[in-house]
């Protein structure tokens, strides 16, 4: 039973929970995921930590409304319990001093790309973070990010906030105006097919962090297989961060929706 | 050992009951059969199958027993339970200090009276099978009777323990090694704390063995017992992930038992296998078992197929098959590639699989799947075998018949080709030994690892073995860390 200790909201749908989870936050590195499960007939579902504080014992999930486990989680207020929360799960982000590294999330996946932002600026890389929303109301931490980032680019589909347009114009103008030695991106799988595709043609090096279908975490299963150069890898133990330009994403695709 | 079933063997009730009936009239009583819900009828729930004898039946299976000088049976038992004693006092309608005898050596007798292969360990070394050429006592079924019937007499022991000596003692995992383990651990006197990684506790006996064969209530007394002796479990916690070895060593732990289990399911790396309705049965028992998936009220969901191929001859191939059948199968097939005689899985298993309209395609292997347009799977292409020589496990070799295949209907393929060892533990700790398949080296007569203060057992060290076989690796490491202890003193 883990303790919710804080709650806000990004925006209707998006909601950040800082949790009680002393051990997690002590061990945790950027890119390790928690599974949670939210009342006795709960579904096992993977989020990614955006964020932890080993003094105060806690760690923070962004979570996005979804579907009826992100719902359960969302609903929690502080002061209740998550029912279970077991990690940090999978391997941490390969930190290093790259040169220019490029991290672009999508949506809610800046809040777990959050803490590699922030690693890889104290690792002493040129960090150039871009984030992208549908809308003005969507981009989230902006703040926080800008705090570790030598530059913000923000882009909406709307052009309400930033510029007009999709993530990948926001990376392909950095790409073609200076080197990147890397480029790490989470977010929507289809977001990321297309990032993956982009930087492949310019051959910068490409993170793509995963968030499939999970059911333990701990590579009991192989729900969560994927298709990475050809071989099968399972995300929770083997990622979830996987070289994009070698990540199968339309299987990933085709099995996001295995039970829709 | 000798001396104590000898000495327990002189005593004055056992000799007053071997002599009460002349082994003759012993040895021409027929085995009894195990009452069984219909095929029929247990087709649609997850009822038990096996009844469980009733005490008419257990005492009249137990004036078979002949309380042998020699009990060779014991020697097929892995925790080596004092067979004869058990069944003897069962002769004499003392069930519950049947259940007590049990308990002397097994941390989870209700459990082994339902899931150990007694064919191929105690009832293959009963002397009706080695010397009189008749089928055994039904050790296995007298077994559950004697742990049944104080489960539900009320009356449940907790063995004596030792007083506590505060000596702390971490085991990772809460599968059948590590509650053996636990068990032995805490009647020695040690503080012993369980941690697991699930949100249940029980390991394999949770998330793989359906209910229809072990009722989840059984593991929960069983578990509730170790509770009772003192034994703590932590559940959510990954040790290797969650809390370090050097968290242990920090926290005052002198020992670790690692019974982390074989958590990594094998696939056959063919075209089209990571369509979607294709997984491994650990995911579909898992989501079956220790998600309630099948309960309308579960969030976690489960494909409910109307045609099932479970590829693989195992228990844990059975398992799935039969869980496929209940979730509304029309067809649920067993696809293996050799015969049936050369199939892993329990005789029980395979007959109460048939008896329940599973379809075998023996000498059948898989070699690709095809799907529909949104990548469910829709048909798989079967491969004919035939077997050649004998390779190195002994069985004959399935040999592809060239040419000969065969298109098969599918909506849903559950993969039980085997588990490859959980990596967590192997690749979060320094100073194991560890083989190229996954597993932790061990000394084989203590369980010890490269690291002097940690054991280990199960499927871990084996690969993938029985239950009965995990817990004997618990019993024998929880023995070795003892006498290390004593002797370091």
């Amino acid at each position: 039973m883990n303790k919710i200790i804080a709650k806000e909201y990004f925006s209707e749908k998006v909601v950040r929970l800082e949790v009680e989870a002393p051990l997690i936050a002590k061990s945790r590195k950027a890119g390790h995921f928690v599974i949670v499960r939210v009342g006795k007939k709960g579904e096992r579902v993977p989020y990614t930590i955006a964020d932890s504080d080993p003094k105060k014992g806690t760690i923070t999930l962004v979570i996005q409304r979804v579907g009826k486990s992100s719902e359960k989680v969302c609903s929690l207020e502080v002061g209740d319990y998550i029912t279970d929360m077991v990690g940090p799960l999978g391997k941490a982000t390969h930190i290093e001093n790259f040169g220019t590294v490029v991290c672009a999330g999508g949506g809610v996946g800046v809040a777990p790309m959050l803490p590699i932002i922030e690693a890889m600026k104290k690792a002493g890389n040129r960090v150039i973070s871009v984030l992208a929303a549908r809308t003005k109301e969507l981009v989230i931490l902006e703040e926080q990010v800008a705090k570790y980032s030598d530059e913000v680019i923000i882009m909406t589909d709307d052009g309400s906030y930033g510029e007009m347009g999709l993530i990948t114009q926001g990376i392909e103008k950095i790409i073609q105006r200076e080197k990147v030695d890397l480029c790490v991106t989470i977010g929507p799988a289809v977001m990321m097919k297309f990032v993956a595709l982009l930087t492949k043609r310019y051959e910068v090096p490409t993170l793509a962090s995963l968030n499939t279908i999970m059911v333990d975490g701990t590579g009991m299963c192989g729900a969560c297989r994927v298709t990475v150069g050809g071989k099968t890898k399972f995300v929770c133990i083997d990622g979830p961060e996987f070289d994009a330009h070698q990540v199968d994403f339309d299987e990933m695709l085709m099995r996001l929706k295995a039970y829709n | 050992m000798n001396e104590y079933l000898q000495a327990e063997r002189a005593q004055e009730w056992r000799e007053v009951l071997r002599k009460s009936m002349k082994n003759k009239d012993r040895t021409a009583i027929p085995r009894v059969k195990m009452p069984e819900v219909d095929p029929e009828v247990r087709c649609h729930t997850y009822d038990e199958v096996n009844l469980g004898l009733t005490e008419v039946m257990a005492r009249e299976e137990s004036h078979r027993c002949l309380d042998c000088v020699d009990p060779t049976c014991i020697t097929g038992c892995p925790v080596e339970i004092n067979i004869p004693k058990f069944i003897k006092n069962i002769e004499r309608g003392e069930f519950v200090e049947a259940a007590r005898t049990l308990k002397e050596t097994s941390a989870l007798p209700a459990v082994c009276g339902r899931v150990c292969p007694q064919e191929r360990q105690c009832e293959s070394k009963c002397f009706y099978t080695l010397k009189l050429k008749k089928e055994p006592v039904a050790i296995g079924y007298l077994e559950r009777f004697a742990a049944d019937y104080e489960r539900q007499s009320g009356q449940i022991s907790v063995p004596e323990t030792d007083p506590a000596n505060g000596v702390k003692i971490a085991v990772v995992g809460s599968g059948p090694a590590s509650l053996a383990f636990a068990g032995d651990m805490v009647k020695k006197g040690y503080d012993v704390t369980v941690f697991e990684a699930l949100h249940e506790l029980g390991g394999v006996l949770r998330y793989g063995i359906p209910e229809f064969r072990l009722p989840n209530e059984i593991v929960d007394v069983e578990i509730d017992g170790l509770q009772k002796m003192g034994v703590k479990f932590v559940t959510n916690c990954i040790v290797g992930k969650t809390i370090s070895q050097e968290y242990l060593k920090e926290e005052g732990y002198q020992g670790i038992f690692v019974g982390s289990g074989a958590g990594l399911p094998n696939f056959m790396n063919i075209p089209g296998e990571n369509l979607i309705g294709i997984m491994s049965c650990n995911e579909y028992l898992t989501r079956v078992n220790l998600m309630q998936a099948a309960d309308p009220e579960s969030d976690t969901p489960i494909y409910k197929g109307k045609r099932v191929a479970v590829i693989g001859g195992g228990n844990t191939a059975m398992d799935a098959v039969r869980t496929a059948r209940r979730l509304g199968a029309e067809k649920a097939m067993i696809i293996y590639r050799r015969s049936e005689d050369e199939m892993p899985a329990r005789i029980e298993e395979i007959k109460h699989a048939k008896e329940e309209g599973i379809e075998f395609y023996t000498l059948h292997n898989p070699i690709r799947y095809e799907g529909d347009e949104r990548g469910r799977v829709q048909r798989m292409l079967l491969q004919k075998m035939q077997l050649g020589e004998p390779d190195q496990s002994g069985r004959r070799r399935p040999v592809a018949i060239e040419g000969d295949t065969i298109w098969l209907e599918v909506d849903e393929v559950i993969v039980s080709v085997g588990v490859s060892p959980n990596p967590l533990i192997p690749q979060s700790f320094s100073g194991l030994e560890v083989t190229s398949w996954g597993t932790i080296v061990v000394d084989s007569d203590t369980m010890q690892t490269a690291d002097e203060m940690i054991y280990a057992g199960g499927d871990i060290v084996r690969g993938g073995a029985t239950v009965i076989l995990a817990m004997g690796d618990g019993r024998k490491a929880a023995k070795a860390m003892h006498n290390n202890f004593m002797n370091s003193k």
